[in-house]
């Protein structure tokens, strides 16, 4: 915190803050917001940036209204929603592991959300809630799974991730035997499940990842403190007093759940938890998990692809997973080349 | 309780008849610490009869340990003799299977972990610099346990974090990162950060371990400065006898997780002590620069001579026996 801000009141509280990282998470939401303005004008029924906000604000023609409201709006509050979770995991996931890889896209999670998923689709061919609730279902489970199987006097970083990645090849091949035991139409659904999209979305899909972030969001903040301390190491944060387990489990539970919610809402989004928090930490340059920065980074991210996927490739030709996969992919060996250049992996 | 009770009487008796020597055991007057320890026998950090354990494993049965108030206490012993374990133990980072670790009269883990942290400092031996992050910004992590989420920095955290700072001569690298620092700077950075957190008992893990020998003085210099200046209670594990004898005002030596001998180092380092604690032949001279004990290795012994004495003779028996190696 180079140029950090102090506000104090004369009760003795005091809050600290990065200027630069507050000017970060100040663009980066007001950068959200415009690409979810300019989403929701996108599609088989343009409008212009200013009949959208009008129209939000409640001052729109019924048909307007109607496209914005029952159409859009939940497809952008997904993208908003789901983005928010991902970073803000994401950003947990790499400060407890302590390494750029620890996210849930290579641990693993998102192959547990879908093999739930597939496994609901290809045997009970469920409803899309029931396939909601198995992808939810087979994030958690991975999620304990892993944390059970790292755990050895507490969780160490790398254990983490190499453990994760031994379950992700594990659920994948799970995800391979569904695939092949499935008759075509299901096949079919699972695919377009396992990209991960925002199209179609609605307020059924808009309901539990609210309540999940309105629970959650908070409750890993409030941690972000202690979340800081453990990147000293596990001693230095224990001699200053923080409750290293205690935090570790409580912020990769919230962040397991957070991923699941999303996860089942939007399908396995590629990547954004993987590249958001270190897209914001390049931002923002402060040192820790730059929480906030991450949650926002993750929201705009998200948004901003399905919108430059919808101009590019025309309304829903292709999925926002496909395109924050391969951006991703791109991002994931660029960071190899780079940690490996800097001799950490 | 008084814990140096005949404390010397354990050593001596021993090797008291054994013989030859070059042990230069008559201390002539050393360094003042003797009788702080002497008159000071109230100790808010103790070891009642612990065992401890790593995954099962007994290091140590059974072990009784105070630190003595205001003093300077340096724990020795050669390696695996649970020097660091014992260390673990009293900054309540390892829970003892048996016995406990009393702080004030209470078991350690009876208070809450902010609480503990406002009174006992740690500097462990592993700890890493988070990525990107500054001198003065790592510093101020040192304030975590006297903070909440709706108090984070107040007028005093700046004044202490300055003046920890500055107490370890660090304060002008304040924005400088800490990854670039050279290894003596970083540990003194490191020690800043424990020493904000301004607990009357700081426990330091092997601090001077991978330094440069100018870099070791530096940071146990330090130390003594701070003990002597801020009236703190040090606590140190060290692995040179030479830096404990000089340093330290209450010496602890371990050996097979047991106290072979404590006390101040001029009454405790002697040639047997050594020989007992570390298996090494030596002699003991009085330090030129300190009056403190130094403790200089016997010069090998040729070979020949050794093994003329003929097959499984006392003298290849009486060779030093290393200290294990880990």
């Amino acid at each position: 915190m180079k140029h950090a801000r102090t506000l104090r009141t004369r009760g003795g509280l005091s809050v600290r803050l990065d200027t630069r990282a507050t000017l970060v998470v100040l663009l980066l939401a007001a950068a959200a917001l415009a690409a979810s303005v300019a989403l929701i004008g996108t599609g088989d029924y343009p409008m212009s940036s200013a009949d959208v906000v009008r129209t939000l604000t409640g001052g729109g023609t019924p048909a307007q209204d109607f496209v914005v409201h029952d159409l859009r709006l939940p497809r952008v509050l997904v993208g908003l929603l789901a983005g928010t979770a991902l970073g803000l995991a994401g950003a947990v996931f790499q400060s407890v592991s302590r390494n750029p890889l620890g996210s849930p896209d290579v641990i693993g999670l998102g192959q547990g959300s879908t093999a739930g998923a597939l496994l609901v689709i290809v045997l009970f061919q469920g409803d899309p809630a029931a396939v909601a609730a198995g992808s939810v279902a087979g994030g958690v489970l991975s999620g304990a799974a892993i944390y059970a199987l790292a755990w050895k006097k507490g969780v160490q970083g790398n254990r983490f991730v190499l453990v994760g990645i031994a379950m992700a090849a594990i659920l994948t091949a799970v995800i391979g035997y569904l695939l092949t035991k499935a008759n075509l139409t299901d096949a079919a659904r699972a695919t377009v499940w396992m990209v991960g999209s925002l199209a179609g979305r609605d307020w059924e899909q808009v309901g539990p990842l609210a309540v999940a972030c309105a629970l959650l969001v908070p409750l890993v903040l409030g941690h972000g403190r202690a979340l800081r301390m453990l990147e000293t190491g596990d001693d230095a944060a224990y001699a200053l007093g923080v409750p290293v387990e205690r935090t570790r489990l409580v912020t990769v539970a919230a962040a397991v759940l957070l991923t699941a919610a999303a996860t089942a809402a939007a399908g396995p989004i590629a990547f954004v938890a993987l590249a958001a928090p270190q897209l914001a930490r390049r931002l923002t340059r402060a040192p820790g998990p730059n929480l906030v920065a991450a949650a926002c980074t993750g929201a705009a991210l998200l948004v901003t692809a399905d919108w430059v996927s919808q101009q590019l490739f025309g309304a829903d030709r292709l999925p926002v997973g496909a395109l924050t996969g391969m951006l991703g992919g791109c991002y994931l060996l660029w960071l190899l080349y780079t940690e490996r250049r800097a001799g950490r992996i | 309780m008084s814990t140096h009770k005949d404390r010397n009487t354990t050593v001596s008796d021993a090797r008291a008849a054994t013989g030859p020597q070059t042990t230069v055991t008559a201390a002539p007057p050393r360094r003042a610490g003797g009788e702080a320890n002497k008159t000071n026998t109230a100790s808010r950090l103790s070891a009642e009869s612990v065992t401890l354990a790593y995954d099962g494993r007994v290091i140590t049965e059974n072990l009784s340990v105070a630190v003595p108030d205001n003093s300077f206490t340096v724990i020795v012993g050669p390696n695996a003799c649970g020097k660091s374990t014992l260390l673990r133990a009293l900054s309540r980072m390892l829970k003892p299977a048996a016995g406990a670790v009393l702080l004030d009269g209470a078991a350690i883990g009876s208070y809450p972990a902010k609480k503990v942290a406002r009174t006992l400092g740690l500097l462990p031996q592993s700890s890493v610099a988070p990525d990107g992050i500054t001198v003065a910004d790592l510093v101020a992590r040192g304030r975590y346990p006297h903070q909440g989420l709706l108090r984070q920095w107040s007028p005093e955290d700046e004044r202490i974090v300055a003046e920890s700072m500055a107490a370890t001569g660090v304060a002008a690298l304040a924005d400088r990162y800490v990854d670039e620092l050279s290894g003596g700077q970083r540990q003194r950075v490191w020690i800043a950060m424990a020493l904000a957190q301004r607990t009357p008992l700081l426990l330091l893990d092997e601090p001077t371990t991978y330094l440069d020998i100018q870099h070791q003085i530096e940071v146990l210099d330090l130390c003594a400065e701070l003990h002597e200046t801020q009236g703190r209670t040090l606590v140190a594990v060290l692995h040179d006898l030479n830096h404990a004898a000089r340093y330290a005002t209450h010496l602890i030596a371990l050996r097979d997780g047991r106290v072979v001998a404590e006390g101040p180092p001029a009454e405790v380092v002697t040639a047997e002590l050594v020989e007992r604690v570390f298996g090494l032949r030596c002699q003991v001279i009085d330090d030129p620069q300190t009056g403190t004990p130094l403790v200089v290795p016997a010069a090998r012994r040729p070979r020949t001579a050794a093994e003329a004495g003929a097959t499984g003779s006392p003298a290849a028996a009486a060779r030093p026996a290393g200290p294990p190696s880990a």
